[in-house]
Parts: C-alpha cells; structure tokens; sequence
C-alpha cells in the first residue's frame, strides 16, 4: 500500500524538488530523505491527507536545513537569500505540479540516449537503480555511473528545468516519445515488466498534454501492443500475429487503447505514432483489412522515410493476396544487415514456391539471429521447407 | 592580425602529471594569460559536457558528445553568453556551416 503511494508520488516530489533546488542530486537527495521519514511514521501516525504536499514540504524543509548547515560549516553565516515559507497547511493548491519539465530535462536530445532513457525511469517512474540495471541486463555500477553522469552534464552545460517554447516543442516532444517507446520496446524482449512502466510513463505524459495528439497516440500504440503480450509467446517462441490465441488478448486493454486512439484522430492527430497506432488497432479487427493497413504503412514511410517501415508495408502487400509485388518491394531495400528484411524474403520467396532461394534467404536469417527463440523460429521454418 | 589558437588535448593529461608538474603548467598558463597580446580565451568543460548541432532541412539536430569526424577541420570559434543550453543550441544552428554540411560543438566553458 505505502508502497503504491510512494510510487505514485515520487515523480511529482521529485520534479517539485528539481524545481525548487534547481539541483538533480540534492532533490534526489531531500526527497529519498523524505520517503524515509514517511516510511517510519506513516505506518503508526497514518497516511497524511495529501501525501504528496507533506512529502515536499518536509523534503524542502529537510533540503533548507541542510542548505544551512553546509553554509554554517563553511563559516558563510548568513541566510538563504529568499525567505521560505514553511508550509503547515498541506494544500495541493501550493505544490505545483513540475513532472513536465522534468520529462523534458530527463529527455533532453544533449543527453547521451541510454542517460535520458534511465533517467526518466528513475526520475518519473520512481524505479530504483538496481531495478534499472536488472531491467538493462547492466550491473547496478555501470547504470549508476550512467545515471551520475547524465546529472553531471545537466549541471554542467545548463540544460533548463523548463517546458521548451512553442518554436521547440514539436522536436523536442519527439524526443521525449522516443525515449518513452525505447523503454516500451525494452519491455517487448521480456525482461522487467519495462512495458507496464512505460504505459504508466505515457500516460502521464498524455495528462500532462491533453491537447497534443502524439502522447495519446503513443499511448494508444503502446496498450494495444501490450494487450497483445500473452500470445505473442508460446513458453519461449514466439508466435506470429496470424497464429496468435486472440483468447489471450486483454480485450478491456485494447478497448482503452482504442479511445485513446479515437482521442488523438479527433483532435487531428496524424503523426508516426497515431498511424501506428491505426495499424496495430486493425490488426486486432476480427478479419483484418491488409489493404488499408498497407495503405496505412505507406503514409508511415512518408512520415519516417525508413526502409524498416517499407519492409513492413511490403509484408501487408503480401497478406492482401500480392506476394509478387511484396517480394519486388523488398529487393529494392537496403536492409542486408536486418535479420527480418531476410526472413521476410524466406517467407514471401516460400509463397511463391521459389524453394530454393526461399532457403538462402532464411540461411542468411539464422546467421544474423541472436536470440535462441528467433534461432528456433527461423530453424522450424527451415526445416518446414 | 589577430590568431586564433585551438589547443587539443589529450582527455586525463592533467592527472598524469605530478603535483609539481602541474603547478608549473598552471604557472605556464597564468603567466600566458597575462601577456598583453591575448585578447580572450577560456579553459573548457571536459568534453563528456559536449553537445554537437548540426542542421538538417530545417531542422536542428542536437546530439550528445564532442565533434568527432576527419573529413572537417576546425573553422571558428565564439565565445557566447546563453541563459541556458537550449538558448545557446538555437545560436549555434544559426552559425552558417551548421546547415552547410559542418557542425558546432558546444562545451560549457569553466568558470573561474
């Protein structure tokens, strides 16, 4: 239960903390102090009011005794130069909510990405280090030297505690999406639960801008994907959308998904992550339309220009009945490294009873496979031939 | 004429030094910075404080880490009072050669 709450409130004291101190370390600082003194008396003296405002006030007042202190020690005896309210009434009204600017600081593009991305899963979802260095298979050293040395280079070059202006927005926006759906995409290889956190993450950021279309598309994407988790695994292999036990769905999940979908396409949201969102929303129809799911693929390439999304429009031509125009698609890409522009080439080569390039083709797969369940998936379908 | 100097580094050459080693080169740089044909100059920020702009149709590409290619050799250099980092990224992808295939690399500079 304290638990729950403490999760629930760290982002925000921690982002009202950033903001006051106008320092990473020292907010992280008063606020785990803070979490510690609510540990120890809110089992005996009960759950304040609003945890949250009692949690900033008592790490503010913590963070200025502390501020003193360090200022007496260096014998620089004079007070801080703003008088600071002690607040006894815990009124929501006063602590005002600073998780945005938090987002955009955590998510800043002068960030090293593997920074960004485990600051913002320590900063706003409240995991610990260690959480973060099991979720990242890294030791808890290395993530958090990672973590120090983000917080160094915010301190450092003066990345600003701030909502970046209109002119700044859509780019730095994008960034902040980014890192949100690298987590999600962590979560997908089946580690920590990184998928649940980042929903959480999301839709944080879609309270936070109600009236921007791509967190909501983003949102969107990522529950029905995430609905979709059970059967996408057989014990450790995978199983293809077409083969999936749709019995194992989180129907209520997709269902919100699609609202938030509907959210973001109302308030004229056509963005990357809105038309994925589409896409993944028509793959859970009962028949589903492949013809406009290629078609929506194709308004994906022209957002990204990306031959990954081509390769994925290819495979929707394909399920709509035309292999031969897939296949010429693919060959036009440059995707010789990518495992899957390879296995895509076996599967549609096998359709058009090209047998023996079919198997070159899923050869050339296995040899660029790292996983042991893509190896076995790529050797069954192999052996198939 | 006026010089622009570009000193390069090797990242940790103060560390190898000994104690009396490096006071001398400290001594060296003073004395350096006192001669009256220098007209500025600054100490910069390790370089895991660099940020790097360049622009790309329109749009400002900011990404972390020092500039670090062969192919381009440096041009210029400034000196900018900014507010913040953002405020300094959007000077810097104003800097023609941002846009025309070059790179501005931003390194907090240390303060005295």
């Amino acid at each position: 239960m304290l638990e729950e709450v403490f999760r629930d409130e760290w982002g925000r004291v921690l982002a009202s903390l950033v903001g006051f101190l106008g320092d990473f370390d020292k907010a992280e600082e008063a606020a785990q102090e803070a979490f510690a003194i609510a540990a120890e008396r809110w089992p005996t003296s009960g759950v304040p009011a609003n945890p949250g405002a009692w949690l900033v006030t008592t790490a503010r007042n913590r963070a200025i005794d502390r501020i003193r202190r360090e200022r007496t020690l260096s014998e620089k005896i004079h007070l801080l130069p703003v008088a600071m309210p002690i607040m006894d009434e815990f009124d929501d009204t006063v602590i005002k909510d600073e998780r945005l600017e938090l987002i955009f600081t955590c998510c800043h593009p002068a960030l090293p990405l593997e920074g960004q991305v485990a600051l913002t899963l320590r900063a706003l979802g409240g995991l610990d280090t260690a959480d973060i260095a099991r979720a990242f298979l890294v030791s808890e050293e290395t993530m958090k030297r990672r973590l120090s040395r983000a917080k160094a280079k915010i301190k450092a070059t003066g990345i600003p505690f701030a909502v970046p202006d209109e002119h700044r927005l859509p780019d730095r926006l994008d960034a902040v999406l980014a890192v949100v759906y690298l987590i999600f995409n962590e979560g997908y290889s089946g580690r920590v639960d990184l998928g649940a956190e980042a929903i959480r993450l999301g839709r944080l950021l879609a309270a936070l801008m109600p009236d921007e279309p791509e967190p909501h598309g983003l949102l969107a994407l990522m529950m029905i994907h995430h609905a979709r988790r059970r059967a996408r695994f057989s014990g450790e292999d995978l199983v293809l959308l077409d083969d999936q036990d749709r019995s194992l769905w989180d129907t209520p999940q997709i269902a919100a998904g699609r609202a938030e979908l509907d959210r973001a396409i109302a308030m004229g949201g056509r963005g990357a992550y809105v038309v994925q969102a589409v896409i993944a929303s028509l793959q859970t129809r009962e028949r589903i339309d492949w013809p406009q799911i290629a078609e929506m693929y194709q308004r994906l390439v022209d957002l990204t220009g990306s031959p990954v999304v081509e390769l994925n429009r290819a495979v929707a031509v394909a399920q709509a009945g035309n292999p031969a125009a897939a296949l010429r698609a693919v060959d036009r890409l440059d995707l010789d490294d990518y495992l899957y522009f390879h296995s895509t080439r076996g599967e549609l080569l096998r359709r058009l009873d090209r047998e023996h390039e079919a198997k070159a083709a899923y050869r050339r797969a296995l040899d660029l496979a790292r996983s042991a369940p893509e190896r076995r998936f790529l050797t069954r379908r192999l052996e198939q031939l | 004429m006026q010089y622009a100097l570009a000193i390069y580094i090797e990242p940790g050459y103060e560390e190898a030094l000994s104690d009396a080693e490096r006071d001398t080169m400290y001594a060296e740089f003073f004395t350096l910075g006192e001669d009256p044909r220098v007209i500025g100059g600054a100490r910069l920020q390790p370089v895991e404080t660099a940020t790097s702009v360049r622009v790309d149709g329109g749009r400002t590409l900011v990404t972390d880490g020092p500039f670090a290619d062969t192919k381009e050799v440096l041009g210029g250099f400034a000196l900018v009072e900014a507010a913040n980092l953002d405020e300094v990224i959007e000077f810097a992808a104003r800097v023609p050669p941002a846009r025309l295939g070059g790179v501005v690399e931003i390194r907090p500079v240390m303060q005295r």
